[in-house]
């Protein structure tokens, strides 16, 4: 429709969109908890992207564009908060049967658990440094806030978490969750160790 | 990354110490799992609706030229 040059456009965003898709899916699910209504998330995300594409200047960083765009449109959903009742625990059980995999350590499952009980702005600042490789200005920028208020969002997050995996502030298999510090530190020795 | 320049089960002289030491071996860890959380839906499969819808919107932007 519009001219060759546009196209040759397209093609590089789409390429680099799909690229994205497997980061956006995993943004997507610590946002959502449930599984399927993450993956929709991300497909409207992507979606959404794909249609202001015009906007977008290739070369900028689009994995921080497009987790923009996705932040965005989870919290309007939510607003309209036809969603919400997807947040509850009922949710989160059902993602982690829905992900349940005998390799998967224990650990895991509950670290996951944890993260849910996170307010959103904190999950989201800590998942964005800590797990999506996101400087803390590019994190502010994604969340629309200044850089202070991600770093103290993270710090709180981080505290939070470690209170939460320690006190057993849930259960699971009618195990306290005070084994899940324990396990979790026996995995991160193993692993700093096959890194 | 976990770094392990510092020395992490040094016999601290006061509690203070240890305790700071603790909590930042298990925030470290914390920070491994929740990458490693991460990264295994990173490395799931993408669902065919992903590009099928993707590739529809191509196509109709194209004005169904495809």
């Amino acid at each position: 429709m519009s001219g060759g040059a546009a196209s040759t456009d397209d093609i590089a965003f789409k390429r680099e969109l799909v690229g994205l898709i497997p980061h956006l899916r995993a943004f997507a699910r610590t946002l959502c908890g449930d599984a399927t209504a993450a993956d929709d998330l991300a497909q409207d995300a992507m979606l959404k992207a794909w249609d202001a594409r015009a906007s977008y200047q290739m070369g900028t960083n689009m994995k921080a564009w497009t987790f923009m765009i996705l932040r965005n449109q989870f919290y309007s959903e939510k607003r309209r908060s036809w969603r919400q009742t997807q947040l509850d625990q009922e949710a989160a059980e059902r993602t982690l049967m829905a992900v349940d995999d005998p390799e998967s350590p224990v650990a895991l499952d509950e670290l996951r658990m944890a993260l849910s009980t996170l307010p959103d702005e904190q999950r989201e600042a800590l998942v964005l440094v800590g797990a999506g490789g996101f400087a803390y200005e590019e994190a502010a920028e994604i969340c629309g806030c200044a850089v202070g208020t991600v770093k103290s969002r993270v710090s709180r997050a981080r505290r939070a978490l470690q209170a939460s995996l320690q006190a057993g502030a849930y259960e699971k298999d009618g195990r306290p969750a005070g084994d899940a510090m324990g396990s979790i530190l026996g995995e991160a020795d193993r692993l700093s160790g096959a890194r | 990354m976990i770094d392990h320049n510092e020395p992490s089960r040094r016999l601290a002289d006061s509690k203070d110490d240890a305790s700071l030491d603790e909590a930042r071996l298990r925030q470290q860890a914390i920070g491994v799992k929740l990458r490693q959380m991460f990264d295994q839906v990173v490395n799931e499969p993408v669902p065919d609706d992903f590009l099928d819808i993707l590739r529809r919107a191509d196509a109709k932007s194209k004005g169904g030229a495809e």
